[in-house]
């Protein structure tokens, strides 16, 4: 029971802090507030792949800018000269299309973000399975650099195409309608909304995650972490195992893309940077690598301070003194900062071979 | 439960309640605030630092001599490292938190366009110092920018290369908003000007080493090299074709606009020849120019202050502010819908970048006259008079 | 092809692949004695162009570039001792995540040190202008500072493991710490050479392509990627082998020009890194069973 505690408590502050932010006049947190949600949603997935299946990724970023852009493309195409073409007409008897107008006055028909967000994860899930099987092969270091390396391999994407926006990316992305009335948008008047709608996103991503590693296929994925040899011989299919964590991993750093860039209404190649997958790294390192509550609380904590500006021009320094302060405090085991001490493993000082 | 667990717990919650109530409102009732988002550090640092290091020194200036109205100015400036995420953040901050009455910036026309939209709903002036042409067209009531447009760049150029006789040029670009959009201009305007571009490539930002790339462009026998960037690649093209014993004739973009360049390139930077704003060469324009008094004292002020020579991209946060302060004198209030009028109305404004004519029909204000060919002469910047 | 076109593309190869060999032979000496990727190797080679520069303005050239190699590998010895070490027993990823942790730190604190703004070194012999012609191509003679000194890093490594009791000393820590110790080595004090050699031999590097280059403080992490795919290329661990690989990694990247655009120059480095690493993550000549063995 006690591992609900965070859901509990997200789903409270989700809905108590827009009045109490009200009361005390400090609205304008919760667009940060907001904004970190997302960027902690896609660490919690991350946590999963490093901390539970044991897998380092440094491409966590690549999966964030798959499913913002893939999104933003999609919802941002105007169909309004095919419009009269059969596909298109029946795309829109569907209830598939939106119609509006564009900045400069001319009619406007596009997908409704509804499509465009099932696109985009059903492409990040593609992708994920596409190259995991390969990846998931390697260990350590080359696994670190084969994930990098598929992250940089969609920044230069996303900045050498012209249709993505190149270097300035994809702005007026149209505001993601989840019910009548109830948007994922950066408007202000939206802004109570929107932070109630991302922190219960990301109860709902804790929930799920917590549960999946109290389950039968969670203490499977534990044993992966902890000795990958002696998995199999239980008869665990860590392969399969391991790819569907980098699949899940993938899905939620997509699905934090897509709402991140339906609030903000634009995306830009710095989302793929080599440099983000390595926070969301930090993050969970700093979590304490299996803890996902840690992990959504450094998440939540660190992108907040670093939204508003309070590490200034050295906010990348930062992460990265964190990162090593907090590894230097706990060397040889887990270190649980959030649950008090720091902790032995049980494989710890036996064989190293088993660490991963 | 574990009690530690829930002391740490609480300790959260009592830090997120202490954040939440320990912000005060935002006392503004003598200071003018104003907001500015620069990329100081991050991928766009050669624009950004200098544009930072431009507004501190104009807002201490004007502090100096009794602020603007009366009121002391409080400039309150965030380091976005040309994230878009972190100006969205940014600009809402200064909007909602800061009650800023303008923003300067950002640096790249990425952010910029990002931030368009919420300005404008928001009702707050910005004057960007990114130069897309889609930042203020369409127009949008209260976002202006100040530099002068890609084309006119790219339009001089080629009229120079006409009066050289040069036609038939390659053009490289770095992977970045600024070089394709350089890149673009140059496609653009090429048969307008005669001129035919035999080969055109994009290299990466990062690249250090161009002398295949270069290879490739001579290969194709161009008369002229055209280089469009605004990282160090700029020094190195000029030091790999020296190397390659290429003879064509380097034309740079205004991106070269900074003497640090010109000294990395040493030797290599001699002839070089690119268009900018008349701010690198200030002290040898004429004195009836209507210009060179401010250039000359920017370029004083700025070296004395910060040790370093000043570049044109840091006099876009010059003309962004003094414009702004001009606007609100001339408007008498810092009300966003009047200083938007009176920006509009700003006629015959000497800048860095030029002389500023705006109205509502047009949010940038620049003509091609702001904008000269400037060459390099024993390792100085020097008007190029075409000889 | 014209017969200068295709020996002006073999030369940018060389110079190219020179850089990326000198990085990535700085991986390999720390992985021979430690078994872990040093994220931070491509901080060290930033490290010593830019004290180089700073320092080369009030001294001779080559006594800056001493000094430059000198502390650096000092920082190298620091880094080692002050947080590797302790990490050392928490297994392989937590090293990993140091040294990820460590090379921003590093290129956060040059970034305060000495800004954004880039920095150059006088050419090592005549200047920018200076060009040396071979067959038809011509090139900076700076390559040949570049070459000699690859050259003279690896056949003194060759000469070092061989045949030096240090050397086989730290061949025997990579092979076996616990064999090692036993046999009186100190593997401690092996890892911290190890640090310190490559730390020095990354600055030197540095050094010697700065007055090409450039130097800047954000240059270290795009070294290491491109140093990192070399070394893994060419089989971990192997010195020689990684001059060669980053030879052949420079050719094609420089002959890749010829049909795709230069911006995509490093996806195709690092798919070949992707195709290497999924089918023989040994490298090319590194042996299945040596690459088993090893721990990682």
């Amino acid at each position: 029971m006690r591992r609900y505690f965070p859901v509990v408590a997200l789903v409270l502050f989700a809905f108590a802090l827009p009045p109490l932010a009200a009361a005390t006049k400090t609205a304008f947190l919760l667009t940060q507030a907001t904004m970190s949600a997302y960027y902690a949603l896609a660490s919690l997935g991350l946590c999963a792949l490093m901390g539970y299946a044991g897998q380092i990724s440094l491409g966590q970023a690549g999966f964030f800018a798959i499913g913002g852009y893939a999104s933003s493309f999609i919802s941002t195409r105007n169909l309004d000269l095919l419009a009269s073409t059969p596909f298109v007409r029946l795309l829109d008897l569907a209830g598939l299309l939106v119609r509006g107008t564009d900045s400069y006055g001319a009619p406007l028909l596009s997908p409704s973000p509804w499509v465009s967000c099932l696109c985009a994860v059903l492409l990040a899930a593609g992708v994920a399975a596409l190259i995991g099987t390969p990846v998931l092969r390697l260990k350590g270091h080359y696994l670190a650099m084969a994930t990098l390396g598929f992250g940089i391999v969609i920044e230069k994407i996303v900045r050498g195409t012209k249709a993505l926006g190149g270097a300035d990316g994809i702005s007026g992305v149209p505001a993601f309608t989840i019910l009548p009335g109830l948007e994922v948008t950066g408007g202000r008047s939206a802004r109570s909304a929107n932070f109630t709608i991302a922190w219960l996103v990301l109860a709902l991503g804790y929930l799920f995650l917590v549960n999946l590693f109290g389950s039968r296929s969670g203490r499977a994925l534990r044993a992966l972490h902890d000795g990958a040899e002696a998995a199999d011989a239980m008869g665990v299919d860590t392969a399969r195992y391991k790819l569907k964590v980098f699949i899940l991993g993938a899905v939620y750093a997509a699905v934090a893309g897509i709402l991140l860039t339906h609030y903000n209404g634009s995306i830009g190649p710095g989302e793929a940077n080599a440099m983000k997958s390595v926070r969301y790294v930090a993050i969970v390192a700093i979590g304490g690598m299996d803890n996902l509550g840690g992990t959504l609380v450094a998440g939540l904590a660190l992108n907040f301070l670093s939204l508003r500006g309070v590490f200034g021009s050295l906010d990348d320094g930062v992460f990265g003194a964190v990162l090593v302060f907090v590894i230097l405090l706990a060397p040889e085991g887990r270190l649980d900062l959030f649950r008090g001490k720091a902790r032995r493993t049980i494989s710890g000082g036996a064989s190293r071979g088993a660490q991963s | 439960m574990r009690t530690g667990q829930i002391a740490k717990t609480a300790a959260f919650c009592a830090c997120a309640l202490l954040s939440f109530s320990s912000v005060s409102a935002a006392t503004a009732a003598a200071p003018i605030k104003i907001g500015a988002i620069f990329g100081v550090t991050g991928p766009a640092a050669y624009l950004g630092a200098p544009e930072e290091k431009t507004a501190r020194m104009v807002v201490d200036d004007i502090n100096r001599n009794g602020g603007i109205l009366g009121r002391p100015v409080q400039l309150v400036i965030k380091d976005s490292g040309a994230n878009a995420e972190k100006a969205i953040s940014f600009a809402k901050q200064l909007i909602e938190e800061e009650g800023v009455v303008a923003i300067i910036g950002p640096t790249t026309s990425g952010e910029s366009m990002s931030i368009k939209d919420l300005c404008q709903k928001a009702g707050m002036p910005l004057i960007s110092c990114a130069s897309a042409e889609t930042i203020t067209s369409p127009i949008a009531k209260y976002v202006f920018k100040v530099p002068p447009k890609d084309n006119y760049i790219v339009e001089w150029l080629y009229a120079t290369m006409n009066k050289m006789k040069i036609s038939k040029i390659g053009v490289i670009a770095s992977n970045t908003g600024f070089g394709n959009g350089g890149k673009a201009q140059l496609e653009k305007y090429a048969s307008k000007y005669g001129i035919t571009i035999a080969i055109s490539e994009v290299y990466d930002a990062n690249a250090t080493d161009l002398s295949a790339l270069l290879t490739k462009v001579n290969a194709a026998g161009v008369q002229a090299v055209v280089n469009w960037s605004i990282e160090p690649a700029q020094s190195i093209v000029a030091k790999n074709m020296r190397q390659l014993k290429m003879g064509q004739q380097l034309f740079q973009s205004h991106g070269f606009a900074n003497i640090k360049y010109v000294e990395a390139a040493g030797e290599a930077a001699e002839g070089i020849i690119f268009p900018c704003a008349r701010l690198i060469v200030a002290g040898q324009l004429p004195d009836s120019n209507p210009q060179k008094k401010l250039l000359v004292k920017y370029n004083a002020d700025y070296k004395a202050m910060y040790k370093e020579d000043a570049s044109t991209f840091g006099g876009h946060a010059y003309d962004a502010l003094n414009i702004l302060k001009a606007a609100i004198e001339s408007a008498k209030s810092t009300d966003a819908d009047k200083i938007v009028a009176a920006i509009e109305s700003i006629r015959n404004f000497s800048g860095t970048g030029g002389v500023f004519n705006f109205s509502n029909a047009d949010h940038n204000g620049l003509e091609m006259d702001g904008i000269v060919m400037v060459t390099v002469k024993n390792g100085k910047f020097v008007p190029y008079e075409g000889n | 092809m014209r017969s200068e076109l295709f020996v002006q593309y073999l030369i940018s190869g060389l110079i190219y692949g020179s850089i990326y060999a000198a990085i990535a032979i700085g991986f390999n000496i720390i992985y021979n004695a430690t078994g872990i990727i040093n994220f931070a190797q491509g901080e060290f080679a930033m490290l010593g162009g830019m004290i180089a520069s700073s320092l080369a303005p009030s001294m001779p050239l080559a006594v800056a570039v001493a000094v430059a190699v000198a502390l650096t590998a000092a920082a190298g010895i620091a880094i080692e001792r002050v947080f590797l070490r302790r990490v050392a027993r928490g297994g392989v990823l937590k090293m990993i995540v140091m040294t990820i942790g460590l090379s921003i730190v590093i290129r956060e604190a040059a970034l305060l040190a000495w800004g954004e703004s880039i920095r150059t070194l006088p050419f090592f012999s005549g200047n920018e202008v200076s060009s040396v012609s071979f067959l038809g191509a011509h090139f900076s003679p700076q390559i040949f500072w570049v070459a000699g000194a690859i050259a003279l890093i690896s056949a003194g490594l060759s000469l070092f493991f061989k045949f030096t009791l240090v050397g086989k000393a730290m061949r025997g820590c990579a092979a076996s710490r616990d064999g090692a110790s036993l046999c009186g080595i100190r593997p401690d004090g092996m890892v911290t050479l190890a640090f310190g050699m490559s730390a020095g031999i990354g600055a030197m590097a540095g050094c010697v392509v700065a007055p090409l280059t450039q130097t800047h403080y954000a240059i270290g992490s795009e070294l290491a990627i491109k140093g990192f795919t070399v070394a893994a290329f060419g089989g971990l661990g192997n010195s020689v082998a990684a001059v060669v690989a980053g030879l052949f990694m420079g050719m094609l990247e420089s002959f890749s020009i010829i049909l795709i655009p230069e911006a995509y120059k490093d996806v195709v480095t690092i798919l070949v890194l992707l195709a290497v690493l999924f089918l023989k993550p040994s490298g090319l000549f590194g042996s299945r069973t040596a690459g088993a063995l090893k721990e990682y």
